[in-house]
This record gives C-alpha cells, sequence and structure tokens, in this order.
C-alpha cells in the first residue's frame, strides 16, 4: 500500500496526462506540411540522430561490421552524413569497435539484460562495465518495469544510479519500456525518477523494440514534456529517444515537429534526440535521393534492404 | 342568527399571503351581480417580490430529487381532492352548473397526479446518450430554465392554471402566475392549498391582478427567463417585444384558438420540455 | 569527450522556439472553382436579382476580390419564399426514406468535393485549410448523413406526439462556419420535411453558392433550397417574409434580439443561436499541458471567430503562473499568416470591420490596465490579420472580460474555490458554453451541473458532433442544433391519440 501510495504522490506532484487530449494534440504533428528544403533539412537531420540498431539473436561481426559501413557512410552520395550511432548487443560491442573509433559515429550498447532487464543488479552491472571498457560510448539501459509497477520507485531509481555510475563517461539511455508502463500517467512518472538521477545530455528512451508497441508520437510527446517541465524546473537537458516502430521518413518527420515545436531548436541536433531504428535510414536515404533527383526510388536498390518484393 | 366571518382574498407569494404593495382592491361579485369579496390589484412591485421569492426557492426545489418533488406534487393533488366541495363553490362563483365546475375541479386533481409522476421520468426520455465520432462520452441533460412567469387563461380559472403551473414546476422551476382576471378566486384558494401541500414557499407565487398593467413588466424582467401565456394578439405582441430585450423563452397561446384543457393532449412530456433547457457534456474516454 | 554537456547550463531556462527548421510555405494548391460572378438560387435555378445590384466578395487573406455576388432585395427574397412554398406539399409529403436519400446523396457529394470546398472557405472565409479541410467540410457532411437518416424515422423522436413539418423556414446564418451553419441549418430543417429560404453572411456567400451546384447535381427537388445573398437588409426581407413558419438565426446577439422583436405577433417560431463570453475554468489537479491545449484550441480555433470560444480562461491561484508560462510557449510556436498554408494555425480576420473591432477591444484592455501578451509573429502586409493574445491580471469588470470580441483574444482570470469558479463563469447574461479541467470526476459533474451553459466541455474544449445537441441558455440563444433535440425546433408535435 505504502508503495502505490508513492506513485500516486509522484504523479500528483508532477501533474497527470489525459489521454484523449495527448492523442489529439499529437495528430496535429501529422498535418504539418513539410516540403521542399525544409523536407530536405528534416530528412539530414533525421538522417545524423539515427541509432541504426541491430538487435538479433542471430547477429554476427560480419552483419555488425557491414552495419558500421551502413552507418558511416548511408549512400554514395557524400551530401547524406553518417547516422548518430550503432546500436548493438554487448558481445558486438568490440567488432563495432574496430570500424567506428575515432570516426563520428558513436557505440551504443545495449545492456542490463536486455530487454527484459531479469537479471540480479550484480549481474546487469557488470555488463555495462563490460561494454563501456570493450569501447561502448553509450549504454541503453532498461528499467525494472516489475518494481515501478510494484511501487517501489526508490529501488528503480537506485538501480539506474548504480548504471549511472557503471557507465563512467559513457552516456546513458533510460528505456522505460512505455508498452510495459501502459499509461501516460505512468510513462510521465518513470520519465521524472529517471530524470531526477540523470545528468544532462543523458536520455530517456520509450522503448526495447522488443515488445508489441514501440515509440508513438503519443508516449514520444508525454516524454518530450517531461523534459521540458524538467528542463524549466531545473536547467538540466535530457535528451529524448524514441526507439521502436518508426520505419518511415515521413514518420520520423513527424516526430521531429514534435521534438521542434514542444522543445525547441535546442532539441533539434543528435546530442539531444535520437531515432532508434533500422529500416527507418533506408528510407530517409531513398527520400533523400528522391528529392535530389525527383525519381520515386525502389527500396531495394538501398544496401542492407531487407525488402526483396 | 349568527353572522358569517368572510375571508379577505390574499394572494400566496414566498410562502406567505400578501395583499398588494399598492393597497389596491377590485372588486368580485358572483354571477349574480353580488358583491362576494376584494381581490388584490398586484402591482409590477408586487410582480417585483414575487420574482425575488421566486428566485429564492427555485435552487433548492431544482436540487430536490425528482422522488422527492413527485411526492409533493402528490401532496398537493390530495390536499385539492380533500377540499372538492370548497373549490366547486369557488369556481361556482364565476357562474356555470355545479355539474361543470365539480369536473374542472376533477380535472384539476387529476392533472397533478399526471405531472406527479413525470418527474422521474421526463429526464430519461428527454435527455440522451449521443455517439459522437470522437472518444468522448457525450451526455444531454435537462435543466430547468429558472423562473418562468406564467399567465393563465380568464376561462377554466382552474384547470387552466394548473396546467400552465404544473409542467412548468415538475421541471424544476419556480413560477410567478398571473391568475384569471375574470375569476380570481379558484387561484386565491389555490394558494392555501399550496401551503399546506409540502411544496416549499416561493416556488409557486400566485398574483391577481389586471392584465394590462402587468403583462409589460412580465414581458421586460430579466430574471424571468420564460413566459407562458394564453394572450390575444397585443398582448402576444408586447410579450414578444419586452422579451427580447433577455432574449426570453416565449410559449404562447393564442387566447382565440380554441384549447380544450381537458384534453389529454392538454397535458403531457412536451408541456414540461417546453420549460426546459438542454445542456450537453462532453468527457473524454481514455486511460 | 562529453565534457561540455556535463554541465548544467545555468542561464535563463527558456526554451527557444527559432528557425532553425523552418517550415516552407505549403500552400493548398487544388483549385476551388469559384465563379467570376453568381445569381441568386431559386427554385432550383440561377436567377438575376432584380435588385440588378451585386457586391463584391473579397478575400481576408489579401483583400482580392474573388466573385460578383447578386444582391436579394425584398421581391428576390419574396420570389424564393413562393419557390418554397410551392416545393412545400411535395416535400413534405414525400416518404421519408425517399427524403432521406437525398440527404445523403447531398452527403456525398460534398465528401466529393471536399477538398474543392474548404479551399473555397479558406480563400472567402480567411480560416486556415487545415481547419476548414479537416473539420468544416467533413462536419457539414456529417451533418447531412447524421439528419439523413432521421428522415426515416421520425416517429421514433417524440413518444406519444409525430412530427410534423412547419413548412417554409427563413435561416440566416453568420460568417464564422460558413458552409458548416449551413449545414446546420438545412439538414433538419430538411429532414423533417421543410422547405427552406437560407441566407448565407455577405462576407462568406461563396461556398453556399456552390453548395447549389451540389443541390442540383443531388437533383434536389426545385424549390425546396433557395438561397439568396445580401447583407442585413436582405437578412431583415428573410426574417420578415409573411410565409415564413420559422426563423432561425445563428449570429450576434443584438442582431437577435432585433429578430425576435421584429417577429412580436406573427405566430413564426423562433430559435437564436447568439454570443458567448465561455468561461474556461482550469483546476490545480488538472492535466495541465492538455488543458493548455485546449486553451489553445478553445481560443485560437477560427481566430476566435466561434460563438462557444473559451474567451474567459479561468484558473485556480496555485496554479495561475505555471499555466500563463506554459500558454506563453505553446503560443510561440503557433503559426500565424496565410490561412492557405497548410501549416497556418490562425489564418485571417474575416473582415476589416471585425478586425477594427478586435483592436478596439483590445485597446481598451490595455487602457483598463491589462496585461497584453502576443508572440513575436510577422504579419502578411496584406490582408487581415491579428496575432494570438494573451491578457493576464484581467478583473470581471473589464471590458475584455465581459464583451464578446470574436477575435484571438484570450483574458485569464483566477479564482481559489469551486464556488467562486461557478460565481464568475455564470456572472454573464451569455450561456453558451463552458469548459472544465480536473482530475476529479465528481467535480466535473458538479460543476457541469451548476454551470449556466448549454455545453459543458470536460478536460476538452470546442468538439462538435452532428448527434450532440448545441445551443445556449440565457441571452445566448434558444433551441438546439444537433442531435434527435434539434429536430424538435422544426418540427410541430401533433399528438397521436
Amino acid at each position: 500500500m505504502r508503495n502505490s501510495l508513492g506513485l500516486r504522490s509522484l504523479i500528483e506532484e508532477i501533474g497527470g496526462v489525459d489521454q484523449v487530449g495527448i492523442d489529439e494534440r499529437v495528430a496535429k504533428y501529422a498535418t504539418r506540411s513539410i516540403k521542399k528544403h525544409a523536407k530536405v533539412f528534416g530528412l539530414k537531420l533525421a538522417t545524423t540522430m539515427v541509432d541504426l540498431t541491430t538487435l538479433e539473436g542471430k547477429d554476427t561481426p560480419g552483419k555488425v561490421a557491414s552495419l558500421c559501413q551502413k552507418a558511416l557512410r548511408p549512400h554514395d552520395d557524400s551530401d547524406i552524413p553518417p547516422t548518430a550511432a550503432v546500436c548493438v548487443y554487448p558481445a558486438m560491442v568490440k567488432h563495432a569497435a574496430k570500424l567506428l573509433k575515432g570516426t563520428s559515429v558513436k557505440i551504443a550498447s545495449v545492456a542490463t539484460a536486455f530487454p527484459s532487464g531479469q537479471s540480479s543488479l550484480k549481474i546487469r552491472l557488470a555488463e555495462v562495465r563490460a561494454a563501456v571498457s570493450d569501447g561502448a560510448d553509450e549504454i541503453d539501459m532498461v528499467i525494472n518495469r516489475g518494481a515501478f509497477l510494484a511501487g517501489e520507485l526508490a529501488r528503480v531509481q537506485d538501480e539506474i544510479s548504480a548504471v549511472l555510475e557503471a557507465c563512467g563517461e559513457a552516456t546513458l539511455k533510460v528505456i522505460l519500456e512505455t508498452s510495459e508502463l501502459e499509461t501516460y500517467d505512468n510513462i510521465r512518472a518513470a520519465s521524472f525518477l529517471a530524470m531526477r538521477v540523470l545528468r544532462p545530455g543523458d536520455f530517456i528512451k520509450t522503448s526495447t523494440g522488443k515488445t508489441s508497441a514501440n515509440a508513438t508520437l503519443g508516449n514520444n510527446q508525454v516524454m518530450l514534456e517531461a523534459i521540458r517541465d524538467h528542463f524549466l524546473a531545473t536547467g538540466v537537458e535530457i535528451a529524448m529517444k524514441p526507439a521502436g516502430g518508426i520505419r518511415t521518413a515521413k514518420e520520423a518527420l513527424h516526430f521531429l515537429v514534435a521534438v521542434k515545436e514542444t522543445l525547441g531548436d535546442a532539441w533539434l541536433n543528435q546530442d539531444r534526440y535520437r531515432f532508434g531504428a533500422s529500416a527507418l535510414l533506408n528510407d530517409l536515404v531513398r527520400q533523400m535521393v528522391k528529392e535530389k533527383t525527383g525519381v520515386y526510388q525502389a527500396p531495394y536498390t538501398f544496401s542492407e534492404s531487407t525488402t526483396a518484393y | 342568527m349568527r353572522l358569517h366571518i368572510t375571508k379577505t382574498p390574499k394572494c400566496y407569494v414566498g410562502g406567505s399571503f400578501i395583499r398588494s404593495e399598492g393597497g389596491r382592491v377590485a372588486p368580485l361579485c358572483d354571477a349574480k351581480g353580488t358583491f362576494f369579496a376584494n381581490i388584490p390589484l398586484c402591482t409590477r412591485k408586487d410582480l417585483r417580490n414575487a420574482v425575488e421569492a421566486a428566485a429564492k426557492a427555485g435552487p433548492n426545489w431544482a436540487g430536490r430529487s425528482a422522488y422527492n418533488r413527485g411526492q409533493i406534487l402528490y401532496r398537493l393533488a390530495e390536499m385539492l381532492e380533500a377540499r372538492t366541495p370548497e373549490m366547486t363553490e369557488a369556481i361556482l362563483i364565476g357562474g356555470g352548473s355545479r355539474a361543470k365546475a365539480n369536473r374542472e375541479v376533477v380535472a384539476s386533481i387529476d392533472r397533478i397526479v399526471h405531472y406527479a409522476g413525470w418527474t422521474d421520468k421526463f429526464p430519461a426520455l428527454l435527455g440522451s446518450v449521443n455517439p459522437v465520432a470522437s472518444s468522448h462520452f457525450n451526455f444531454t441533460v435537462t435543466e430547468p430554465m429558472g423562473i418562468i412567469g406564467i399567465i393563465a387563461p380568464d376561462d377554466v380559472p382552474l384547470l387552466g392554471l394548473v396546467s400552465l403551473v404544473l409542467p412548468a414546476i415538475t421541471g424544476g422551476n419556480s413560477v410567478v402566475t398571473l391568475a384569471s382576471n375574470k375569476q380570481p378566486y379558484p387561484a386565491i384558494l389555490l394558494g392555501e392549498m399550496l401551503a399546506t401541500s409540502d411544496l416549499p414557499g416561493g416556488v409557486v407565487n400566485l398574483l391577481t391582478g389586471q392584465r394590462d398593467e402587468l403583462i409589460p413588466t412580465f414581458a421586460s424582467h430579466a430574471h424571468l427567463r420564460g413566459v407562458t401565456a394564453v394572450a390575444d394578439l397585443v398582448e402576444r405582441q408586447a410579450l414578444q417585444n419586452g422579451a427580447a430585450d433577455s432574449v426570453k423563452r416565449l410559449k404562447l397561446i393564442a387566447v382565440e384558438d380554441p384549447m380544450d384543457w381537458y384534453s389529454e393532449s392538454a397535458q403531457g412530456l412536451y408541456e414540461i420540455r417546453d420549460h426546459l433547457e438542454l445542456k450537453t457534456t462532453w468527457h473524454p474516454i481514455g486511460g | 569527450m562529453h565534457s561540455p554537456k556535463r554541465t548544467a547550463r545555468p542561464v535563463a531556462r527558456e526554451l527557444l522556439f527559432g528557425n532553425l527548421w523552418e517550415y516552407d510555405a505549403a500552400p493548398e494548391s487544388s483549385p476551388a472553382f469559384i465563379d467570376a460572378s453568381y445569381g441568386l438560387f431559386i427554385g432550383g435555378k440561377w436567377v438575376a436579382p432584380k435588385t440588378r445590384k451585386t457586391f463584391y466578395s473579397i478575400s481576408p487573406r489579401n483583400e482580392e476580390k474573388l466573385s460578383e455576388i447578386a444582391l436579394a432585395g425584398a421581391a428576390d427574397v419574396d420570389a424564393a419564399y413562393q419557390a418554397a412554398a410551392k416545393a412545400f406539399p411535395a416535400w413534405s409529403k414525400l416518404p421519408g426514406s425517399e427524403r432521406a436519400k437525398y440527404l445523403f446523396r447531398i452527403a456525398r457529394l460534398l465528401q466529393d468535393r471536399a477538398r474543392e470546398f474548404a479551399v473555397a472557405e479558406t480563400l472567402d472565409g480567411g480560416k486556415p485549410i487545415k481547419e476548414s479541410r479537416d473539420f468544416d467540410l467533413p462536419m457539414a457532411a456529417a451533418h447531412f448523413f447524421y439528419h439523413a437518416g432521421w428522415a426515416d424515422k421520425l416517429n421514433y423522436v417524440t413518444p406519444g406526439r409525430v412530427l410534423e413539418p412547419l413548412g417554409v423556414v427563413g435561416q440566416v446564418i453568420p460568417w464564422n462556419f460558413p458552409l458548416l451553419m449551413l449545414a446546420w441549418k438545412l439538414a433538419p430543417a430538411l429532414a423533417t420535411g421543410n422547405t427552406v429560404v437560407i441566407k448565407p453572411a455577405e462576407t462568406t456567400s461563396i461556398t453556399a453558392l456552390k453548395f447549389a451546384s451540389i443541390l442540383q447535381d443531388a437533383g434536389l427537388p426545385p424549390g425546396v433550397i433557395n438561397i439568396v445573398t445580401g447583407a442585413g437588409d436582405t437578412g431583415a426581407a428573410v426574417v420578415n417574409h409573411p410565409l415564413a413558419a420559422k426563423i432561425a438565426f445563428t449570429g450576434s446577439t443584438a442582431v437577435g434580439k432585433s429578430i425576435q422583436r421584429a417577429l412580436a405577433g406573427t405566430g413564426k417560431r423562433l430559435t437564436l443561436e447568439l454570443g458567448g463570453k465561455a468561461a474556461n475554468i482550469v483546476f490545480e489537479d488538472a492535466p495541465i499541458d492538455q488543458a493548455v491545449e485546449g486553451i489553445i484550441n478553445g481560443i485560437f480555433f477560427n481566430q476566435g471567430h466561434v460563438c462557444c470560444a473559451g474567451s474567459r480562461l479561468l484558473v485556480q491561484e496555485s496554479i495561475a503562473n505555471q499555466v500563463l508560462s506554459k500558454l506563453k510557449i505553446r503560443m510561440k510556436s503557433l503559426r500565424t499568416g496565410d490561412p492557405l498554408d497548410k501549416n497556418t494555425d490562425v489564418g485571417a480576420i474575416n473582415s476589416r470591420a471585425q478586425l477594427d473591432r478586435i483592436h478596439e477591444l483590445v485597446a481598451s484592455g490595455v487602457a483598463e490596465g491589462a496585461e497584453l501578451y502576443q508572440p513575436v509573429c510577422e504579419l502578411p502586409h496584406k490582408g487581415f490579420y491579428f496575432p494570438p493574445t494573451l491578457f493576464s491580471k484581467v478583473s470581471q469588470s473589464h471590458r475584455i472580460a465581459r464583451d464578446e470580441i470574436f477575435g484571438p483574444v484570450l483574458s485569464i482570470l483566477t479564482f481559489r474555490t469551486p464556488e467562486e469558479a461557478i460565481e464568475k463563469a455564470n456572472n454573464t447574461h451569455y450561456g453558451l458554453s463552458a469548459g472544465v479541467w480536473t482530475d476529479k470526476g465528481s467535480l466535473i459533474l458538479k460543476m457541469s451541473n451548476e454551470l449556466k451553459a448549454g455545453v459543458v466541455w470536460a478536460n476538452s474544449y470546442n468538439k462538435f458532433d452532428p448527434s450532440s445537441p448545441f445551443g445556449g441558455y440565457k441571452e445566448s440563444g434558444f433551441g438546439r442544433e444537433g442531435g434527435k433535440q434539434g429536430l424538435l425546433d422544426y418540427a410541430k408535435l401533433k399528438a397521436t391519440f
């Protein structure tokens, strides 16, 4: 009882969210018309924000290597910039490091018994340290959703602090796994729990990509507003990463519109906003080529495409 | 032989029996021309005071449960039923047969009973849950308009008045009523029955007086949110002109059109609806 | 490598809404197909006005002439009424299921040509294309579709009574939602078997006139709908015509009152949908960001040219500063400008006269000591524009808190307790709508009970639906539009026994 009171009083303190209202707000982002120069700028900007991700059991050093090549040079056209990072499992960090160290593309590693987080804290922290020592610049951790839903807020926060310490200089991204928190009120509360222990420039992140529901304009908006409120109250700039489910350039532009109209210009860069995605990059490239040539492109002409038809 | 005590007719306002503040009266004679009593000639100030009384009583009346309002209206029917002979005599002052007078009283009682049964039903029939396309729960409920002015017809002095007053108060309004000019005494007597009916003072206020003196004030008084009147063309014009200043709701029954007050069509749900506002509330559905 | 961003900047905590990523102009390019001139639509045909007079409809976005419109005089209005009266017997006797089919057709044809009509609406009235495209047009079509379904089900509406048509109905509609108000008026009138003479507002006649072509394509019998154009004199002729069984008016309270007077003694029925000065009430436990969004939508939707606009914001004192600062942030990302641009949030003020009135009332707010805020925005040089405006430090007695401004101007007042909120909200001769924002369900229902308003939006604002009755208390008018309740205003009740 005492614990769920904790969640309730946290929501009372930070204020609740009306679901229908949020959904109406974000529907308006999708009506923004991004054309011509604004479109090219947005596509490029989105490209620089991609954490190009592969998180599969069948990942191999070879697959990671070609992903790194793709991140460094998404297309033959050198006007198309590299992505922000690649995002891989801890075992793949050292393979990525061989290709990326010394480049602008960072190495992000999921850690902390991703995606469930169902392991002892000791093992989770050891995994973080191993990834960092193998060369990870950024760590994507998962929060303890079980503890959160049970109302053990202090435990959730202490674990984030412990991971933060294990990160050292590495940037931390805290995955809330929004689909398991279910309500917007919970997402906002979890955002605040994380942000209150994070350093400026650390991230909060929507999802692992391993559950049925991933990043949406709705949960993105709830988290952006939490970041804004935290910034206005403390001056601390927390960064944001929606992950999973954003597959098209058009969707990515809608997410960027949300950033522009909620947090403003200071968040429109790869230090403050990322996309956790794989297929998205090729659609961004495809649209940029289309803008340049005026010709619609077939998806399979782009490297690393998984679309054969 | 003992000289009988005559009753001084008084108007029923705010739960009290009042004389006109202007101190004027008009003699009332029976059908044979014999003096019966002096009837108060209420003034626009009396009307104003009655509106104040109605305003004071309105929120409490509107806030009572529908069940409670129904019982109180039924109690009014009980009071009238018990005093049927007295009310029949009151109507007979205006002439006509005893059978006809008795029929009017009985019809009035039945009308009150009819409305007593409506209080807890009309909201269900007139309100609605509306299937809007967006993710909202949307419902429409009825609310009383507030204070309603009622100008009763000259003929059928009791049934006409009851038929106009009951739907208004059934809906939760409070009323200020001008009784029949020609036959005011049944309304005076009805006031005494109202006083013993559990109906809170001020919900029904009964005035007697000259129509031409009071109609302009009924029309223009901005606190009266509606006026229901049986009126001739000149009166209707005056009411509509005055009502425009405060966008007042009017229900005008032309005196020249034949109206069967005894008919079932002179009562019912839509008479109540004429004195109601509709309020629609939207609320999001979400987690 | 991370050190620069590891230090919290001790600068002022302000969000920068600059031009790092500026949206390019995105003008809607679909053609509006506006004719160079329009006659009057009477008896199913286009006729020249007997007055031989015309007037121009200009676009408030750049003051350019759009079309030459016929000016209907009393004789023209009479012709329209004669046509409507002639059409009435057959139309009213048509089985409801057949009348329904015409309305369904109209709804479909309107959907087919929605974009064209949306562009015309924006050009003529000045509202942002995204509103005419995403709100006015879909909602207008929905009203026809909804009421179509009623036409053969009128016996289910009033237990114990049947609905009978009134005859010829005269309708006068405003300029803020030209086509949507036309749909609100025509659909229930037709569904219940009436015929109509309708007059659009003189600054926004074009979509009504374009709509005549839809009536022709739908094969609606001649005379069922007659469209006459003109200004106040034409409106007076519509209102005063002896053949009118009922007048339905949406517009200002002043004109509504004069119509009520004009009808005195005529026996014509009347419904009025007039002005408002709605309170939008925000309690401290409200979902603040959604409340802010609702406040923004409540006052800046359609440049505030909305009779139910939430022009009086009542905020609980404990969160007043927070709400004010969030409103200012939100206003910075509102885009004011060319209504034809798909990214415009606040478009053009409908007319020079309305712009002047807004200027005058805003000046009175400043003079009376209220504190004005307007986000920095560049307005087009031509056309009628006014920036989103917010007044704080407003008291109940200020003119900006009492008069209907009908523009993008919000006044903020504070309260401490629910009772005080109710008193302040009800302290007006208007009673059209209100908003309530709180997380507490029981408080919402209490507020909804106590507010003297025909529509109460809880944790939302400016929501409309054909199935939801709309209309006011007090001097905001009488009668309802929409829902089963709205049908009764276009019919007389006959006892079934």
